[in-house]
């Protein structure tokens, strides 16, 4: 069926102003639900009575600290004071799960010469040796693997299959990737040298995996490294920092400095420093683009995404309606390369959206660590207000919102149910903007021009996927794409072997596969 | 009263299909250690047990080429934490047994430049200790374990052909891979042959160093602790002059790498494989042995086929 929405919940506008206040309520009253559901439900209720469920929460648990310091020169330091530092929640729970150092550009500057003062001893090391070091982090990894993903699920609030089953798997398989690379750089580029001390700043959606993506390939290209992550999930970089500890990584080659914006403010800006690597916001990076702008330093940005996602009508439907699923709502949708937007090939559209719909109603959003969860809690309460917004401009400029899930939505913490937008225009602010969500926008085609047409029309270029049954159609769309990742039958595929990063504002410069190493070298 | 203990000896054996069986030949074969004595008595292997480890190598070869590279990465990786937990005994089994001729007989002359031939048995630096010459096996498997996932990322290629196809070529693992181990260096030979012919999903079988065989029989006990499929490495210890002839001629072996042969056999080798047209790669010991060259993508590439697939691109 096509979804409708019942009277009480139809389209409802949250008063922009004020969203923080009333987050969870708005969002719980704001989606609409579809008429096959038994009526409005209150806040917590169970909507699925039929069978009960029981919870299968894993069980490891992870010694967190009450505070925790940066970590310079192969030591955790505490800041100064206590009160320059933040506390980290769980997202989930809005549990205080430790406090972070806010670093201040004094804590930068120790960081940064900490990494110079180990450059030249790293970069003489045989490459061989270097290698190990990059073999024996992936294998530490791989043995606390259950204990990184428990706490990025509790920092993070992503589901913890996700962060069992994809996350720190492909952590420890990216630094095993790289290790090999450190003495066969010579076939990436000839007479290759590291750049020498790298900033990096990392976003909070994927955070120890993009601690992987950005440390890798700078060690195995010689190089050191200050590293800044996300203010909210700083744990499992300081985690990592652990295992550098264990591994007898010589001090100094990874320096990881916590703090909000400020920090990322004083590493982009600092003079010691040869190349910066962001992944972020599409914002933040053109102003660190702007920053660097008199200086010599060398950067890559990775940023944001609005990817369509193409269906043609010979596509197995039922094998892309997983596809969009593990497209848009992987991760609560957020991910920089979520599949956004869909492109439905118009004699198909309501075969798509009814059966999207129904695979919908049994997603399970709910405690993250719990192994059956399909959808997590929102990273932060300000994320969650940014969806929040964009529900409300949606539904404001008339796209219909479908919410099929049934889930209840617990009563703390920062959730919004998966959902999608139909009788969406290329012009409203959900076919345009990235929300960063549960949040997928529906539209249609008619010709493989016109798919390639809306598809392009973004100014982002960061990832796409097309599905359809015809090889010769697939590669002419992805031929035609202007997005740096084209997933053919499949999306939101992760490799180390295989470079990631966009076109036009989604950034520049690739991260993964050789491609990617080719940053780190000059 | 003291009793002296009386150690257990070890029993070496083949090493097939991941299983330690004896020659079916009955045969064993004394090593003479460094005093003189009877160092071991190894298992010496006959054209069947020659069969039989080829046999197991084509039925493993499938799946370990089918095997992410990424997880070949890994267990080649795996194979050398196995080799570092055994170095001391793979250390002593190399100075246990007095290396080999360094030169055949007939170029004894070191001081007159080695002509192309007498080139292929040329000796190794003797500056490689035991102990060495284990640590620089560990650290070339390490290499390899590297290129797993990575050697068709530079050898294979996207082809801009001049029409609406697309068209690329990627390379993969030729088969069954036949090596044979140089005299010297029985470790580091061994390995140095071995694990580039493992890397795109070859599976092989290996003839040992004939004048000191052990580290190959010990190196057997490594790779069936370090998750290797069995039948994806094959070790035999056998005399190079009774099985070297059945190699050439098998339709079941794919590829041969060899090093420090004798210019007749290696004459006999390619005159062997010209009649199948099988790959055969033979280095000299001293190529081996150095560092720079003795580890390369090349190594890789003498295993490896090249696969070119088109696709229309216009729907």
């Amino acid at each position: 069926m096509a979804s409708e929405h019942n009277g009480a919940n139809g389209v409802q506008a949250v008063n922009g102003a004020d969203v923080s206040a009333q987050s969870r309520a708005a969002n719980d009253a704001q989606v609409g639900r579809p008429r096959s559901r038994v009526g409005p439900v209150e806040h917590g209720q169970q909507r699925t009575p039929s069978i009960a469920y029981a919870p299968a929460p894993e069980t490891v648990k992870v010694d967190i600290a009450e505070r925790y310091g940066h970590f310079i020169g192969g030591e955790f330091v505490m800041p100064g004071s206590k009160a320059a530092s933040f506390p980290t929640l769980n997202p989930a729970t809005e549990a205080v799960l430790s406090h972070i150092a806010q670093g201040s550009e004094k804590d930068v500057d120790a960081a940064v010469a900490s990494a110079r003062k180990a450059l030249p001893k790293w970069q003489a090391l045989p490459a061989t040796e270097r290698a190990k070091y990059l073999f024996r982090i992936a294998r530490r990894i791989q043995e606390r693997a259950r204990e990184l993903a428990v706490l990025e699920t509790m920092d993070s609030g992503k589901p913890i299959k996700e962060s069992r089953d994809v996350d720190v798997p492909l952590v420890a398989a990216h630094f095993f990737y790289h290790a090999g690379w450190a003495d066969k750089l010579e076939h990436v580029k000839s007479n290759a040298k590291p750049v020498g001390v790298c900033g990096q700043i990392i976003p909070w959606n994927f955070p120890l995996l993009m601690c992987a993506w950005k440390l890798a390939p700078a060690l195995a290209c010689g190089n050191t490294v200050v590293l800044k992550p996300a203010e909210t999930t700083s744990l499992t970089a300081l985690r990592l920092a652990e295992i550098f500890q264990e591994v007898g990584l010589p001090e100094g080659v990874v320096n990881i400095v916590t703090g909000d914006g400020r920090t990322g403010g004083a590493i982009v800006n600092h003079p010691g420093i040869d190349k910066i690597a962001f992944t972020g916001s599409t914002d933040v990076g053109k102003k660190i683009a702007k920053a660097l702008a008199s200086t010599s330093k060398k950067l890559t940005l990775e940023l944001g995404g609005k990817s369509p996602h193409i269906i043609f009508d010979d596509a197995s439907i039922d094998q892309a309606i997983e596809g969009i699923i593990q497209g848009i709502y992987f991760n609560q949708g957020e991910v920089c390369c979520a599949g956004s937007r869909l492109l439905v090939q118009e004699s198909i559209l309501d075969e798509v959206k009814r059966k999207l719909e129904l695979r919908m109603a049994s997603l399970r959003m709910g405690d993250p660590l719990d192994k059956n969860t399909d959808v997590g809690a929102i990273n932060s309460k300000a994320q969650l207000e940014r969806i929040n917004y964009y529900l409300a401009e949606g539904q404001k400029e008339g796209a219909k919102l479908c919410v099929p899930g049934s889930s209840p939505v617990p009563g703390k913490g920062f959730w919004c149910p998966p959902c999608f937008f139909h009788d969406v225009q290329p012009s409203h602010i959900v076919a345009r903007e990235e929300i960063f969500g549960p949040v997928l926008a529906l539209m249609s085609f008619r010709t493989i021009d016109e798919a390639v047409a809306k598809a392009n029309n973004t100014p982002y270029g960061l990832a796409a996927g097309v599905w359809t049954s015809k090889g010769s159609k697939m590669f002419e769309v992805a031929g035609k794409l202007k997005a740096g990742v084209v997933w053919c039958n499949t999306y939101n595929r992760f490799d180390p072997t295989s470079p990631f990063g966009g076109y036009k504002e989604s950034g520049f410069g690739r991260e993964g596969g050789m491609q990617g190493l080719g940053a780190y070298l000059k | 009263m003291t009793m002296t203990r009386i150690e257990v000896s070890k029993t070496y054996k083949l090493f097939i299909n991941g299983a330690f069986p004896r020659t079916e030949s009955g045969r064993s074969w004394p090593i003479t250690g460094k005093a003189g004595d009877t160092f071991a008595h190894l298992c010496l292997a006959s054209r069947k047990d020659l069969r039989d480890a080829i046999e197991a190598a084509r039925a493993a070869q499938p799946k370990w080429q089918a095997a992410t590279a990424y997880n070949r990465g890994q267990i080649l990786y795996r194979m050398a934490e196995m080799m570092e937990g055994k170095r001391d005994e793979l250390a002593q089994a190399i100075s246990a047994v007095p290396n080999g001729p360094l030169a055949p007989a007939r170029t004894k002359s070191a001081k007159r430049p080695a002509s192309r031939t007498s080139s292929l048995r040329l000796s190794v630096s003797p500056s490689l200790s035991p102990a060495a010459e284990v640590s620089a096996a560990i650290d070339r498997l390490v290499y390899y374990a590297g290129w797993c996932d990575k050697y068709a990322q530079v050898l294979g290629c996207h082809n801009p052909v001049a029409g609406p196809y697309y068209n690329f070529t990627v390379p993969e693992a030729t088969g069954v891979v036949a090596a044979v181990a140089p005299d010297q260096l029985p470790l580091l030979g061994l390995i140095s042959l071995l694990a580039p012919a493992l890397v795109p999903g070859n599976s092989t079988v290996v003839i040992a160093s004939n004048t000191n065989p052990v580290p190959a029989a010990v190196l057997g006990e490594v790779f069936a602790t370090s998750d290797l499929p069995a039948g994806v490495v094959n070790i035999l210890t056998g005399k190079r002059d009774e099985l070297l002839p059945h190699l050439a001629p098998h339709r079941d072996i794919d590829a041969i790498f060899a090093a420090g042969l004798s210019a007749s056999e290696a004459q006999m080798l390619r005159e062997g494989v010209a009649e199948n047209l099988k790959r055969v790669q033979i280095h000299d010991v001293a190529a081996i042995a150095a560092g720079e060259q003795g580890q390369s993508l090349e190594h890789i590439r003498g295993g490896v086929e090249f696969k070119t697939i088109w696709h229309p691109a216009l729907a």
